[in-house]
């Protein structure tokens, strides 16, 4: 079996937790802040984080044009919470000037489920995950408006779509890499062999 | 992460347990927090790339100037800030002054300072964290005043520093004590630990914790002096996963390029060439205070314990 390597988009935010998860899945893990080493993975994780940074960083050290030519010629991503929103077609809530890399034909909007007081867990079904629901930590996140005809909702709460996949790009308003359940991960990973 | 409380076993959802308190922390690290006291500010923070905004009446440096008495800012003023930017806003409490802290809840802050830089309420106690929705981040000089405000409550630890001086040099020992203390706990055995907490006056399971994971069960964040690119990095090569900026940024010549230069050189902490190019022409820094000309009582840092 091939071990891809996976990196993690280290602008900003939990992407020391993501690296480990993705190790428990049995992938190379590493971080990746320059255009050189995005080209060095099979993959790429956006982690949770501030939106508004990851977007403003991503230009401002040209790594938003790289970024979204390697999300155009095919490359799997996985994004959470802030990483969906860098992952949607459309933003609501954001700010005017936020750019977004695209990949999945979505509309998300951002900080859906409130402010941090309003921030929770909760058991989430994922469709094509085994094993009982996943444990959801939802923390300020975006929920997804609304779906083009290319991408598949893979979990909802409370009425409305958290985890979305189209073709090799997945996003969950979620962070499975703050639970030690590493589900997520590991169909993200096999996402991944499967493009190998 | 599996020390954390796991999810309740109902359907239904929680709101305000660990893993959220904890976990928001973690969203906002290789980040840069900024003091901001009026709307203006927090957008000229948001613009520069700020994680978040702790708002403020007054920056420390003018909390010093002023002297008297500081307390939580007016709920005008912070709510102001919360409608005019995106990103989370953090607020200071007086230590164990928890109205306050319930007052700053009931805006809808999405952190909470219990802050040194206040004059603290209560001499004794620190304000009981647990009781909160809305997670709080505690100043710590060392690892026994870090693992008490943990076992408080606190969901984030940062340096004390000695905010409003401009000077790192506080903040640098006060992160190179909790780093040495833990590197220190990493060697000991299971013997060794009950008499380490003991020592640190600290509970026995977070010393525990502390001694397996290698580091603090929550964030890490610098706070108190940082007024260059240069000064955030340090913190960041230093074991801070990201920075607070106080008045280093509004008391300087050219606060928003400063702002941007700092979230600069925070994620690329480990690139003086980046650091280098973030720290041309950016006017004046903030003027500053040697720390050991300081007044006993003008010493943030012995504040709390």
């Amino acid at each position: 079996m091939t071990t891809p390597t996976i990196g993690v988009l280290a602008l900003q935010g939990d992407v020391r937790e993501h690296l480990i998860a993705l190790a428990a899945a049995d992938a190379v893990a590493r971080p990746v802040r320059r255009p050189e080493e995005l080209t060095e993975v099979d993959a790429l994780v956006i982690p949770g984080g501030e939106s508004t940074t990851m977007s403003k960083l991503a230009v401002l050290f040209g790594m938003l044009e790289p970024l979204r030519e390697r999300v155009r010629a095919g490359m799997p991503v996985y994004g959470t919470c802030a990483g969906m929103i860098m992952l949607a077609n459309k933003l609501l809530d954001g700010r005017e000037d936020q750019e977004t890399l695209g990949g999945i034909d979505m509309i998300v909007r951002r900080n859906a489920f409130g402010r941090q007081n309003e921030s929770f867990e909760a058991k989430i079904d994922f469709a094509g995950i085994e094993g009982g629901p996943v444990e959801g930590v939802f923390i300020r996140a975006p929920w997804v408006e609304s779906v083009g005809g290319g991408a598949e909702v893979l979990a909802t709460y409370d009425g409305h779509t958290v985890a979305v996949r189209q073709g090799n790009v997945l996003a969950t308003s979620f962070h499975p890499e703050l639970t030690g359940d590493d589900r997520v991960h590991a169909y993200f990973v096999d996402m991944v062999r499967a493009g190998l | 992460m599996s020390t954390l409380p796991s999810t309740p076993q109902s359907a239904e959802s929680a709101i305000g347990t660990s893993r959220v308190k904890r976990g928001m922390a973690e969203q906002l690290k290789g980040g840069v927090i900024m003091d901001v006291v009026n709307a203006e500010q927090a957008k000229i923070a948001e613009d520069a790339g700020a994680v978040a905004v702790m708002a403020l009446e007054r920056v420390p440096a003018d909390i010093r100037k002023d002297g008297g008495v500081a307390r939580m800012s007016d709920p005008n003023m912070i709510e102001e800030i919360i409608e005019a930017v995106s990103i989370p806003v953090m607020a200071k409490s007086r230590i164990g002054h928890f109205v306050e802290a319930q007052v700053l809840q009931s805006l809808g802050v999405d952190y909470i300072d219990e802050s040194e830089v206040l004059t603290p309420a209560d001499e004794v106690n620190h304000s009981d964290k647990w009781a909160f929705t809305t997670p709080f981040v505690c100043g710590a000089t060392n690892l026994g005043e870090a693992l008490r405000r943990i076992a408080e409550g606190a969901a984030m630890i940062r340096s004390k520093g000695e905010a409003g001086t401009g000077n790192v040099v506080e903040a640098v020992r006060h992160l190179r004590q909790i780093k040495n203390e833990i590197a220190k706990l990493r060697g000991f055995d299971n013997n060794e630990l009950y008499a380490a907490a003991k020592e640190l006056r600290a509970p026995y399971e977070l010393v525990k914790e502390v001694a397996e994971l290698g580091k603090l069960p929550v964030v890490l964040f610098s706070a108190g002096g940082v007024a260059t690119p240069a000064d955030a990095a340090l913190m960041r090569q230093l074991g801070a996963e990201g920075v607070f900026v106080g008045s280093g940024i509004f008391k300087s010549g050219d606060p928003a390029k400063r702002a941007a230069a700092i979230v600069k050189a925070t994620t690329f902490y480990d690139d003086p060439k980046i650091i280098a190019d973030a720290s041309r022409n950016l006017g004046e820094a903030m003027v500053g205070i040697n720390c050991d000309t300081l007044p006993e009582a003008e010493r943030y840092a012995n504040r709390g314990w």
